[in-house]
């Protein structure tokens, strides 16, 4: 938890110069929220990444990206994504609630 | 720290655009920086029109959002196909605009009728005209009922394209269930491009589903101006497996649609003209007519854009999204249209505020079903490339050929799961 706010806060801090880019989603992050519900309650098996551990979700990325992970999509879709943009978008959806 | 080493060094670029933007626009100054309240005006209540309505308003709360829709309901595309092989309820299609005009979007339910570019002006079926600083069309597309000689408007009520969801879906689904056994069914698809090619063939193969179950006497003929298309190894596959009472005719066999005649109720190709029962014509089609009345469109019938921002590359300030706008590498799918207008709403409310876009990247993915339990799907990852979206390589491509059909069970629990969950996002 403490790692989490550390982590949210650098990139607050990071994105500084641009004031309100902490709200906007980064390249990428927009497309997420077609299968994975921004809000609790939508019927189906997808997870939602809203406030999900940003580490366990690099992890995720990077396993499917590099296929240890088994997946119907998100192996595609993982190879589109370098390491500095997952970690973003990770970073992102773990600042959400 | 990550994001901003990552966007650096196009960062340069941005600002340069953007500065030729304002310069080609017009504004000396952003604005909100002029105390004004931003106006946006947003044509058409569909996935791409309704997402990009709800976000410019929840990006930017200061802006003042209308969005212009003559339908108070939204009849949704995507999983039609099932309503049509009677798999599904067409309640299950139809959305609302109460929650985005609740989040405090300005609901016009009015056709649009005109746009002025110059004087950035819409002008409303009853004669209100609207101001606007930024404009987006979201029209999505229409047929051309001028493209394929004996298909009118009259004639799609004798032979539905069923293309735009809502009563052709109904009148399509009627005609199968009252059609005697042994009749065949015609289909007659386009050439690319149209709106979400891949929905034929998931079409093809749920009326095949349908005759199988109800109607074993009957067959299906897809009449194709293609040779290829979608994930085709997998439709193949499964229509090997499962219809062989489905016969695809591609244009190299002569399929490509070339006429239809609604009293002999014939469809016409190259090499021959089939007796139809029931005849579903997907005919060409082009952006929504709005989009041609505000000059965005070009002499495709649909709208050039910048990737960045999705602004017309005809005319400033409007911005095309969904199906009507030509997005590179990027197709006209629902899945696109919802996120080209999240991409859009965020560049939106940076340009009138005087800020650069953010170079934005783009995934799509779309989920076809052949069968209620038997789904797959074509994933793609885009970014802009010289004004181009262009697919990043080794990533995206179709489900494997190979998958076992736990796996395809599993994309059709996804393919619902993905229907749910950006309905709930754009209506819910």
């Amino acid at each position: 938890m403490k790692a989490r706010r550390a982590f949210v806060v650098g990139i607050l801090l990071c994105a500084g110069i641009v004031q309100a880019a902490a709200a906007e989603a980064p390249p990428g992050a927009a497309s997420c929220s077609g299968c994975h519900a921004a809000k609790a309650g939508v019927d189906t098996p997808v997870a939602r990444l809203a406030g999900q551990d940003p580490a366990a979700m690099v992890a995720a990325m990077q396993a499917y990206r590099s296929g240890q992970r088994p997946a119907t999509v998100m192996d595609r879709i993982a190879k589109g994504f370098s390491d500095d943009e997952i970690r973003a978008i990770a970073a992102w959806y773990g600042a959400q609630r | 720290m990550a994001a901003l080493t990552a966007t650096r060094p196009s960062r340069r670029k941005f600002i340069a655009a953007a500065l030729a933007g304002a310069a080609a626009s017009g504004l000396p100054r952003p604005l909100l920086a002029q105390g004004a309240q931003p106006r946006i005006v947003v044509i058409g209540g569909g996935f791409a029109g309704a997402t990009a309505a709800r976000f410019l308003k929840r990006t930017d709360a200061r802006l003042t959002v209308t969005l212009v829709e003559p339908n108070a309901i939204f009849a949704a595309c995507p999983f039609s196909n099932e309503v049509i092989a009677g798999l599904r309820d067409m309640r299950a299609q139809l959305f609302g605009y109460d929650r985005i005009a609740a989040d405090g979007v300005v609901i016009a339910h009015q056709t649009a009728t005109g746009v002025d570019g110059q004087a950035r002006t819409v002008t409303l079926g009853n004669g209100t005209k609207l101001g606007y600083d930024r404009l987006v069309l979201a029209p999505g597309s229409d047929p051309r009922f001028d493209a394929l000689p004996g298909y009118d408007e009259a004639a799609s009520e004798r032979m539905p394209h069923a293309w735009k969801a809502g009563a052709q879906t109904l009148l399509l689904r009627r005609q199968l269930e009252a059609m005697e056994d042994g009749g065949t069914v015609v289909m007659a698809l386009p050439a690319l491009p149209y709106r979400c090619p891949p929905a034929s063939y998931e079409r093809a193969s749920l009326i095949a589903y349908y005759l199988k179950t109800k109607k074993p006497r009957s067959k299906l003929v897809v009449l194709d101006a293609k040779d290829m298309f979608s994930m085709q190894r997998l439709f193949e596959n499964a229509w090997k497996e499962l219809y062989p009472n489905l016969e695809w005719v591609p244009v190299s066999s002569g399929g490509n649609p070339t006429g239809v005649d609604v009293t002999a109720m014939t469809v016409s190709s190259d090499f021959d003209t089939y007796k139809a029962a029931v005849a579903n014509v997907i005919p060409p089609q082009k952006a929504g007519r709005i989009a041609e009345l505000a000059g965005a469109a070009d002499r495709t019938g649909w709208c050039p854009v910048d990737p960045v921002t999705f602004e017309s590359r005809l005319v400033p300030n409007i911005h095309v999204l969904g199906d009507a706008a030509i997005a590179g590498a990027v197709p006209k799918s629902a899945f696109a249209g919802n996120v080209a207008a999240k991409i859009c709403a965020a560049a939106v409310a940076r340009l009138v505020r005087g800020e650069t876009p953010a170079e934005p990247k783009f995934v799509n993915n779309c989920y076809s079903l052949v069968a209620p339990d038997y789904g797959f799907s074509v994933a793609g990852v885009y970014q802009p490339v010289n004004g181009q979206w262009l697919e990043v390589e080794g990533a995206g491509g179709a489900s494997p050929a190979d998958a076992p059909r736990a796996f395809r069970s599993q994309e059709a629990k996804f393919a619902n799961g993905w229907f749910n969950t950006i309905t709930s996002e754009i209506f819910g």
